[in-house]
């Protein structure tokens, strides 16, 4: 029976390595700054979750004891990523495109990122 | 009732934050359960000037649904993006914009979607409109970029529409 364990341990482990790496691979290989943002997204899901069934199934079934603390690490990359995904990608509007250079924002107009009054963004100017 | 609810502002998060302090001592004793019951009613009380209001969760079995559907679909799209990332060539790679207009208007509903579309590998959301009308969502490999928006408000907003208004 631990062998059994063990092998499915293993498979997670090795899906969260292919993971782990088409994700790092993703990030030389695409070339824009936006699809680089992509490539982080699949190491934090299946690659990270494919370590963290391997180590919920390692205590249970070769521990004999339940962690789930590996739960949280989840709940925490799920409410983390996200965050700076969009930091970054708000940094790449706000430095890389135009209102023209995006889709329509239907009804409102503009974009968040490029909707500043102009007095805010004056002394950005002059800074840099 | 007005007592209970001046003690216990939100009891959701109450209970979440005594879930979360069990799993972190990670051994389910007595102990443990005591003192996240007290984080529990201790920091939503001290917190509550700044949540004035509570999200109102209307359909809890709808809200499993979410979870397993946004679960399976991180799994399918890590397969897609990682044969995209392996086996397309770059120049035949078609990266989009896409322009999704909401029908969600509380807050917490738009961050659950914007967040679920950035977890979901192949699609990264970047940005609200001025009015928070509609959503910007970048796409890694989107040949038809109307499929995806309507991808997206069919299994996600839908779904969310139904959880929080």
């Amino acid at each position: 029976m631990t062998e059994f364990w063990e092998i499915v341990i293993a498979f997670f482990l090795i899906i969260s390595g292919i993971f782990g790496f088409v994700g790092s691979f993703g990030m030389i290989k695409l070339k824009d700054p936006m699809s680089r943002l992509h490539a982080p997204t699949k190491a934090t899901t299946l690659g990270v979750g494919g370590v963290l069934i391997a180590s919920i199934l390692h205590s249970l079934a070769l521990e004999h004891r339940l962690s789930l603390h590996e739960l949280l690490i989840t709940l925490f990359l799920f409410l983390t990523a996200p965050v700076t995904a969009l930091f970054i990608a708000k940094w790449h509007i706000h430095r890389h495109e135009t209102p023209e250079s995006l889709p329509d924002a239907g009804e409102d107009g503009k974009w968040a990122t490029h909707a500043v009054p102009p007095e805010e963004d004056a002394p950005d100017q002059t800074a840099t | 009732m007005k007592l209970l609810r001046r003690v216990f502002p939100h009891p959701h998060l109450t209970i979440l934050l005594t879930i979360v302090w069990v799993l972190l001592a990670n051994a389910p004793s007595l102990n443990s359960v005591v003192f996240g019951l007290i984080l529990g009613i201790v920091i939503p009380f001290i917190t509550q000037p700044y949540w004035p209001d509570r999200p109102i969760l209307r359909n809890w079995p709808m809200v499993v649904e979410y979870i397993l559907v946004v679960l399976w679909d991180i799994v399918v799209a890590n397969f897609t993006v990682a044969r995209i990332i392996l086996f397309k060539r770059d120049a035949d790679r078609q990266p989009n914009w896409v322009c999704i207009p909401l029908e969600l208007r509380s807050p917490e509903a738009i961050t659950v979607l914007a967040g679920t579309i950035t977890m979901t590998p192949g699609t990264v959301s970047c940005d609200l409109s001025a009015q928070g009308h509609n959503l910007l969502v970048h796409c890694l490999d989107a040949p038809d970029p109307d499929a995806v928006r309507d991808e997206i408000k069919h299994r996600y907003e839908r779904r969310l529409k139904e959880i929080f208004e």
